[in-house]
């Protein structure tokens, strides 16, 4: 026992955070699933838990371009609208091949996840060889371009198969597309993919979340990762040793728009109605907020605030009309609170063990 | 200092919750029982009903949500055997936000919604309400999606291609041989879902010709030269919009600026133009429309001097949707016979059998009827604008 616990105080503290991470996630993951069992969570709890677990997963990848791989991305929505989408129709055409929803859910989400890291891979290819700030341009008109790209897919399936039809005059409808008699659509233009079945589920989401974890901070923690930091933190010095540049980027970002592609998918599917407007620039800066907020490169912060966030507007649905004023001080607080160093301090003082370690480290 | 700070904590939490009790009496009607009637009689249903009450759709969400609070305000105070209390909360016209006020109207004891407002959201929350067997009545959402495959889900309004149908056969009938250009938004389900029914329609009947169809979105709702010049070069003499009214009322003034007068042609989401702030009632003469509401029909002054009253603006056809739904709700309470302590699910399924047989009238329609998949029938009223008045054509 003592041996372990030496083991124990022997590992870096990268990985002892590394390690209280996942804890709290199983624990918190626990305790919500006993409290949802015995019907103590209120409805509109339970209704917030595949969201979280979405914002959650959208935030902690976001989290591996902007915070480790110091590259800004605005259309981080833009990924989770491909997975959302490639996953709705991926679960809607499997509805007969696979009636199991557990299986079909998790094969959409990796459908989900390949497609976004495609078109990743697209956009990064061109864009991550490029020194300074076009990162963030060229995702900022990708998160524009999906949602009008999808507000023009026309898409349904019967038993020969997924129908077509690329629509950008907006002069066809679902008739056009030549379904049989059986065939639904699966995806309408700009009403979006309507019918959905919902199939997602919290576990659903505390697995993706729990993913998302593992593969972000394996990989920020491998020889790679530490690439990409060095990337991060000194161009020049990384090139110097002999890195190659685009290869780190790529892995990191592709990885990124892989892992949003899944949540996009859980998303997707936890609705019976989506549009793509919903993911427009507002949810891409909503996520940068949630990774901002939770500190650039601070994996578990990215999960408080994303759940912070996602709860917040509606705890304060009692406000009523003043709601979203509520919600935008209470963020300029936090914002301003988390960046005081008087406040920080007041925290130190509090925990006695965490001044002791800031002395250290100082 | 450490004590200081926890004091002033602690205060602050105190106001915080303090404040939360007292906003949360604000939203909720609780007068149902003072004025004195026989409680044991008085049934107090929970009625709940959302829509954007923030952002681009405010407008739609505000007037839905206020209609029917104004419906709910005049049962209360009238003699009725059935009262509501009321709770509406803002779903921001997003299909997850809807859920999430759906579910905490739920935890608040809902058992009949009058709601969501807009056609995404509604979709969303109507696949919950049908799930959690909770009767769902939205004024608004006009799409066939928001009500397929659940008996449980019912519309106020016209679906999409009962207007499409409506206006082309109207059009067909009237305007037989014109050359009609069509400018709708795509990336709205409303508009789209129109003017797909209204092209397919017009391509059935062949009375006349679509020479042109231009296409605008959210973003680009403030330039329509190219589109009306495409419509002009093409020829056509009657412009079809089936849009809300704020891009249209652009839509007139720059076709005025560039000399070219056709008829133009309006749906529902049409109406409001003329008592929208700022518009040149003038740029609208001769405009066309179908619409189940006119605020300045004689019928509907009482609605609308009563809403004008309470909330300082005209009512539009989305406030007199809800208002209507509330009415509609109660109608078919008391033809079912539900009592208030019923369950939503006992009051969900004795609502669905007494809607298929309902007969309402009310300022949206007279007589309208229900099918069993939800739908309303009721017919669209055509209305030509002449000197700033609605006037029946």
């Amino acid at each position: 026992m003592t041996q372990k616990m030496n083991k124990f105080n022997s590992l870096k503290k990268t990985t002892k955070v590394d390690f209280a991470t996942y804890l709290g996630v199983i624990v918190v993951f626990i305790i919500t699933t006993i409290l949802q069992n015995n019907g103590s969570l209120k409805r509109s709890a339970i209704g917030l838990l595949v969201p979280i677990c979405c914002y959650m997963s959208m935030a902690v990848s976001l989290n591996l371009t902007v915070g480790i791989l110091g590259e800004l991305s605005l259309g981080h929505a833009g990924f989770m609208s491909v997975g959302a989408f490639s996953g709705i129709v991926a679960s809607q055409s499997l509805m007969g091949a696979i009636p199991n929803a557990p299986v079909r859910l998790a094969i959409s989400m990796v459908v989900g996840a390949i497609f976004a890291a495609i078109v990743g891979l697209l956009i990064g290819t061109p864009v991550l060889r490029l020194q300074g700030d076009y990162l963030a341009i060229v995702t900022l008109a990708f998160g524009e371009i999906i949602k009008e790209l999808i507000n023009c897919l026309i898409i349904g399936y019967d038993e020969n198969g997924l129908h077509f039809i690329f629509n950008p005059a907006g002069n066809k409808t679902v008739d056009d597309l030549g379904l049989s008699a059986s065939g639904t659509a699966i995806i309408k233009g700009a009403q979006g993919a309507t019918g959905t079945a919902t199939i997602a589920t919290f576990t659903a989401g505390f697995i993706l979340v729990m993913i998302t974890l593992i593969v972000v901070l394996n990989l920020t923690r491998s020889r790679a990762g530490r690439a990409i930091m060095a990337i991060r933190d000194n161009r020049i010095a990384a090139q110097a040793i002999g890195l190659n540049l685009t290869k780190y980027k790529l892995m990191a970002f592709v990885t990124s728009a892989a892992l949003a592609g899944a949540a996009g998918a859980l998303y997707g599917l936890n609705y019976s109605s989506l549009q793509a407007t919903k993911f427009n620039f507002n949810l891409s800066i909503l996520i940068l907020v949630f990774v901002v907020l939770g500190g650039l490169g601070n994996i578990w912060g990215s999960l408080i605030a994303a759940a912070a966030l996602t709860i917040l507007p509606e705890a304060l649905r009692q406000f009523a009309d003043f709601r979203m004023l509520i919600y935008a001080i209470v963020l300029i607080f936090v914002m301003l609170a988390t960046n005081n160093p008087q406040v920080k301090a007041f925290f130190q003082k509090l925990l006695p063990h965490h001044r002791a370690s800031a002395e250290k480290e100082d | 200092m450490k004590k200081k700070f926890m004091c002033m904590l602690m205060a602050a939490a105190m106001t915080l919750s303090m404040a939360a009790c007292g906003s949360k009496s604000d939203d909720t009607n609780t007068d149902a029982n003072t004025d004195g009637t026989d409680s044991a009689e008085v049934q107090t249903f929970k009625l709940g009903s959302s829509g954007p009450l923030t952002g681009d759709a405010a407008i739609y969400g505000m007037a839905v949500v206020q209609g029917a609070e104004l419906a709910v305000n005049e049962i209360n105070a009238s003699d009725s055997k059935i009262k509501f209390e009321f709770q509406k909360q803002d779903d921001e016209a997003d299909g997850e936000k809807a859920v999430n006020a759906y579910n905490t109207m739920m935890d608040w004891g809902m058992q009949v919604l009058v709601g969501p407002t807009t056609t995404g959201a509604s979709i969303a929350v109507a696949d919950a309400c049908y799930n959690d067997r909770t009767f769902m009545l939205t004024p608004s959402a006009s799409s066939t999606d928001v009500t397929a495959g659940k008996d449980n889900v019912f519309q106020v309004c016209f679906t999409d291609p009962n207007q499409g149908v409506g206006a082309a056969d109207y059009m067909a009938e009237n305007y037989a041989g014109a050359k009609v250009a069509v400018i709708y938004r795509n990336d709205d389900a409303y508009s789209q879902g129109i003017r797909d029914t209204f092209v397919k329609e017009a391509t059935d009947k062949g009375a006349f010709e679509v020479v042109y169809e231009g296409t605008f979105t959210n973003d680009t709702a403030s330039d329509f030269s190219v589109q009306l010049a495409g419509a002009q070069n093409a020829g056509a003499d009657l412009v079809f919009l089936p849009i809300y009214y704020q891009p249209a009322s652009i839509i007139f003034s720059q076709a005025k600026a560039m000399g070219y007068a056709p008829t133009f042609f309006g749906v529902d989401g049409m109406d409001g133009i003329l008592t929208m702030p700022g518009f040149d009632a003038s740029l609208a003469e001769g405009l066309m429309l179908m619409t189940p509401f006119s605020a300045t029909d004689e019928a509907n002054q009482a609605f609308v001097d009563a809403y004008t009253a309470a909330y300082g603006t005209e009512p539009n056809q989305f406030a007199a949707d809800a208002y209507d739904g509330v009415y509609i709700v109660k109608a078919a309470l008391e033809a079912a016979g539900c009592t208030a302590d019923m369950s939503n699910e006992e009051i969900c399924d004795a609502l669905v059998s007494a809607m298929t047989s309902l007969k309402f009238t009310g300022l949206t329609g007279t007589d309208m009827t229900w099918n069993a998949e939800g739908q309303v029938s009721k017919a669209p009223t055509a209305y030509v604008v002449k000197d700033g008045q609605y006037v029946k054509g």
